[in-house]
């Protein structure tokens, strides 16, 4: 009934007061059923850390379970400063280093950057409206992608092990940080210094896994049940109505009626895997930063349209990627950014938070509209189109129009967004169809998404080694 | 969504300034709001629901209607709006009514009302002349102006927290000052004369505007040398702006003098049963005089000069507004504020007489009527600080000596305002709000001035510093002590004491600046 507030508050009653060998096991202490853990063991110990701060202020907000629901003004602040805390000390820090690291660009744009960087709406409401830390693993993957960018590799991986090991989702980005250290290796030449970083990044993944996980792997049974919280596979393609491709199809095809939970499972994992190979392959033939951020975000968009168990919030994890390409598309990442809070639009909703959103959205477009010429720069060139549109002229002359289409596309894309919107707000929908605007909406910011799945990864592939249209961090 | 603009929006920069701050008090609209709440919806019930003559004698409500006529035609224009958002809350007997939709309603109708001060902002930058200006916006002080105006923080937990409607009242005053800058002297009377009949609290300041408009408007010249020439004296002037007040004031109180009832009206305008002070001190010269009399008192005790049966029991500070008698020195009477007050504002109201230097002159005259009278007056509130905060700032973006007194003034003056936001959600809230302004508006300032000498002499700097730890000890390692049961008003008094120390010495800085500028400028006659 209560949400993630609860959680987490329930998070950090179990660590505190429960020894770590049963913080992921059911017992009568601990009941699984009723908020259990399931994030990896860095979360229960910052959880552990909020507990121990909570018990200096208030015992009473972390008493072993007569402290279940417990919500006063005093504890809400307390909940919410831990969240403000971890944003200063890990997610705004990072943000603000790697707009200070961004090549080529005035000290003007680098502040307007940030400021953009820091106002996307989505990541604001769900950490501070809906109560998450996602700043947290978002930040940690992010001094990742400083780390591996400026060529800090060994500091990198562990930053994005400690990601990792703070929210499981995060594997959404493992695949892209290993294809690009796998290419720097390669680079390298694999018999000299290449091979060399290759260890040397190994150990260190296993070192900070080790270390994280340490507690756990003093019995087999502890680490296996924590895999089991971690990955609960007995659950369906999707839950609620989320957007992507599985739940959209389903407005059409009842697949999770009718194929059985093995085949859903096999298809989404060939579906994933087949949509993000070409650019992981590309990233491990060509390490470069600029491949290295596209390839996050495409990879973690065909991870959130294809994979299984998806929540809507995941949709974070594509935006984090996007956000750093800002400087380099505006105009798109602009748009992507707005479509994913719209897409959250439904659980926004439920947590009554449509002023605040609406606000957040208003400023966050006001504030790229005033630090980048967003209408102005939308030629082929600035859309990183162009070795794609001079290729496709090779066989049909006339395609000159593709910056037209994008025009078109934006225009009606926002239109769409801001007439749901109000639909969504003012209207009720009808009694046969509960679900209409929740389904609409996901049906919508799904079709946007395939188009920048196809998007990103066109520019992915026709990034040309000699890096004449490139604009590079490093 | 937002329009297309040219580059990268250098040219809308106001326009951006106003819609930040406005998203910015449309996140605060479900913030922590006081018993002005219940005020405000109190008076929509009352002048929707009952006849003129009944106004001011509902008393359904403590809450009763003490402002003057133009506000209450005001509230009786919000309540026919009002009557779409939740007809509930027009009804007299509905007290303490707040449902979601009163809430959305009265924190909108101030965003709204908003506009009029966002329009004078405008006007007032107009008025700002560029000759420092340097290329880059930001250094611009018609920009600096603009923020330390739209985004003051001072106002922006009054206004949208706390539940007020100053921004449009602040509006019509800094209007009012535009045109008297723009020479369009009838306008700034007319406007002056009808926020006169909104709020009367700006009588503090209504002999800078009379005698301003004696001096410069109906003496249309002066001597070479500045003083008076006796014979350019235009008698229409005056009589046109007796005329205007006149009308204005007909307009107001009118329809009351038809119903014989002012003498009604101006015993609930000027109510002096309360007490020399507010519950929590406003930080002025009688919170120093109480201050002094308590240690004076607890040191008599001490050394037992003082008998203690002769001691009132009751405390200043225990939340009651009653009539309360000083133990050591002598106690203070509405006559005694007066004529303090009237001492305080001569020496300013004389210069700009004997020496007025335009309009500027009658910006530090009037900023110095509403300090003195928010020094001496009689149970002033440490709102009415913001009434010397908001035009100071026109002058603090002129003269380096000027900002600097207005930003011990501002930093200060904003402090004392927390005691108004005890509630917990709102003290990050009011941190971050604050800590916004006063890093801006340092920085701005002092980039702007950096090729004169520093704004802040050691001093300055250690007494600004200090209330850090002032606020550290108060809201943080305060509650946590045992002395919280005890003596709990002791952060209330350290903040006021504290603040009156900073808001006495801008006071005194400020008068010593006009004071040498009106003596410099005879001796030199002479």
């Amino acid at each position: 009934m209560f949400g993630d507030y609860e959680a987490q508050r329930h998070w950090q009653e179990i660590t505190f007061n429960l020894p770590i060998k049963q913080w992921y096991f059911n017992s009568s202490d601990n009941n699984l059923q009723y908020w259990g853990l399931d994030y990896p063991p860095l979360t229960a110990y910052h959880s552990l850390l909020c507990a121990y701060v909570a018990k200096f202020i208030n015992p009473d907000w972390i008493a072993l379970h007569t402290s279940r629901g417990y919500e006063s003004r005093e504890h809400k602040l307390f909940m919410r400063t831990t969240v403000l805390i971890a944003d200063l000390l890990i997610y705004i820090p990072a943000v603000v280093l790697y707009c200070y690291c961004l090549k080529e660009t005035s000290t003007k744009k680098k502040i307007g950057s940030a400021l953009c960087i820091l106002l996307y709406p989505g990541l604001i409401l769900i950490d501070y409206g809906h109560f998450q830390y996602n700043s947290v693993s978002l930040g940690f993957a992010l001094w990742g992608v400083l780390g591996v960018s400026c060529d800090w590799d060994l500091l990198g991986s562990l930053a994005f092990c400690l990601a990792l090991n703070y929210k499981q989702m995060e594997l959404y980005h493992s695949l892209p940080f290993f294809c690009f250290l796998l290419g720097k290796c390669f680079k390298k030449g694999l018999k000299g210094k290449g091979f060399g970083l290759l260890i040397k990044a190994a150990c260190t993944v296993v070192a900070s896994f080790l270390l994280c996980w340490l507690p756990f792997f003093t019995e087999r049974e502890q680490a296996l049940q924590v895999l089991r919280r971690l990955f609960p596979v007995d659950r369906g393609l999707f839950e609620d109505k989320v957007a992507n491709i599985w739940c959209s199809f389903s407005v059409f095809l009842k697949i999770k009626d009718i194929l059985p939970r093995h085949i859903q499972l096999a298809i989404s994992f060939c579906f994933t895997f087949l949509s993000l190979l070409p650019a992981c392959i590309k990233l491990t033939l060509q390490p470069s930063s600029k491949v290295f951020r596209f390839t996050l975000a495409s990879c973690a968009l065909s991870f959130f349209l294809f994979s299984f168990q998806v929540h809507e919030k995941s949709i974070l994890l594509v935006s984090l990627p996007v956000c750093l390409v800002l400087n380099e598309i505006p105009l798109m990442s602009t748009w992507f950014l707005l479509v994913s809070t719209f897409s959250m639009l439904p659980l926004l909703l439920k947590d009554e938070l449509l002023m605040p959103s609406i606000v957040t959205v208003v400023a966050f477009c006001t504030a790229c509209t005033t630090f980048f010429p967003i209408f102005e720069k939308t030629s082929e060139e600035e859309l990183q189109l162009r070795p794609f549109a001079i290729s496709v002229r090779k066989c049909f002359p006339r395609f000159t129009f593709l910056p037209r289409i994008i025009h078109y596309l934006f225009f009606s894309s926002v239109i769409t967004m801001v007439l749901l919107t109000i639909l969504t707000v003012t209207l009720d929908p009808p009694e046969k169809l509960p679900d209409l605007f929740s389904v609409l909406v996901c049906f919508v910011s799904c079709m946007n998404f395939l188009f920048f799945l196809v998007y990103f990864n066109i520019i992915i592939m026709w990034e040309s080694k000699n890096g004449r249209n490139r604009k590079k961090i490093k | 969504m937002a329009a297309p603009r040219a580059g990268t929006g250098c040219g809308h920069w106001f326009s951006i300034l106003a819609l930040g701050v406005t998203l910015l008090k449309c996140l605060l609209i479900p913030t922590y709001h006081s018993t002005d709440f219940e005020v405000h919806r109190n008076w929509l019930a009352i002048t929707h629901s009952l006849p003129i003559s009944q106004w001011y004698y509902e008393a359904t409500s403590e809450w009763t209607l003490d402002y003057p006529p133009f506000f209450a035609w005001f509230e009786y224009v919000l309540s026919h709006v009002a009557k779409y958002f939740d007809q509930e809350m027009l009804n007299i007997h509905n007290l303490n009514y707040c449902s979601s939709r009163t809430l959305l309603f009265q924190r909108f109708s101030v965003i709204v009302t908003d506009a009029l001060f966002v329009y004078a902002v405008h006007e007032c930058c107009k008025c700002i002349d560029g000759k420092k200006a340097s290329k880059e916006l930001t250094e611009k002080p018609k920009f600096i102006l603009s923020v330390l105006l739209l985004w003051n923080c001072g106002l922006l937990i009054v206004d949208h927290i706390h539940f007020q409607y100053n921004g449009f009242l602040f509006g019509l005053m800094l209007l009012s000052i535009a045109r008297l800058f723009q020479k369009r002297h009838m306008e700034g009377a007319v406007l002056f004369a009808i926020l006169l009949h909104f709020k009367h609290i700006y009588l503090y300041v209504a002999p800078a505007y009379g005698i301003y408009l004696l001096r410069s408007y109906c003496f249309t010249a002066s001597k070479p040398d500045g003083a008076v020439r006796w014979n350019s004296f235009s008698f229409i002037r005056l009589i046109s702006l007796a005329l205007i007040v006149f009308l204005v004031s007909a307009l107001s109180l009118g329809p009351f003098l038809v119903l014989n009832q002012l003498p009604q009206v101006f015993s609930r305008l000027f109510p002096f049963k309360r007490g020399l002070c507010h519950a929590y001190w406003a930080p002025n010269f009688w919170a120093l005089y109480n201050a002094l009399d308590k240690v004076l008192s607890v040191i008599g005790l001490e050394l037992k000069l003082l008998d203690p049966t002769e001691i009132p029991r009751a405390s200043m500070t225990s939340g009651l507004v009653q009539q309360f008698e000083h133990t050591v020195l002598p106690s203070v009477t509405p006559l005694t504020t007066l004529i303090c007050t009237m001492t305080a504002i001569l020496p300013s109201v004389f210069c700009l007489w004997f020496k007025p230097q335009g309009p500027r002159g009658f910006l530090r005259c009037l900023v110095l009527c509403a300090l003195s009278s928010f020094m001496f007056g009689w149970h002033v509130h440490e709102k009415a600080i913001l009434l010397a905060i908001l035009p100071m700032s026109i002058l603090s973006v002129d003269k380096a000596s000027d900002a600097s007194i207005f930003l011990v003034l501002t930093t200060t003056g904003h402090y004392s305002l927390f005691p108004l936001l005890f509630t917990a959600p709102e003290l990050p809230i009011k941190i971050f709000l604050m800590l916004l302004f006063t890093i801006y508006s340092i920085s701005s300032l002092k980039t702007l001035f950096r090729k004169e000498k520093p704004l802040f002499n050691w001093m300055e700097t250690f007494y600004l510093l200090g209330l850090v730890p002032m606020e550290v000890c108060c809201e943080f390692v305060f509650p946590f002590t045992s002395w919280k049961l005890t003596y709990p008003f002791i952060p209330l008094l350290l903040t006021s004491v504290y603040c009156a120390v900073g808001i006495t010495y801008a006071w005194f800085r400020l008068y010593v600046s006009v004071l040498t500028g009106c003596l410099v400028g005879k001796t030199k006659k002479q």
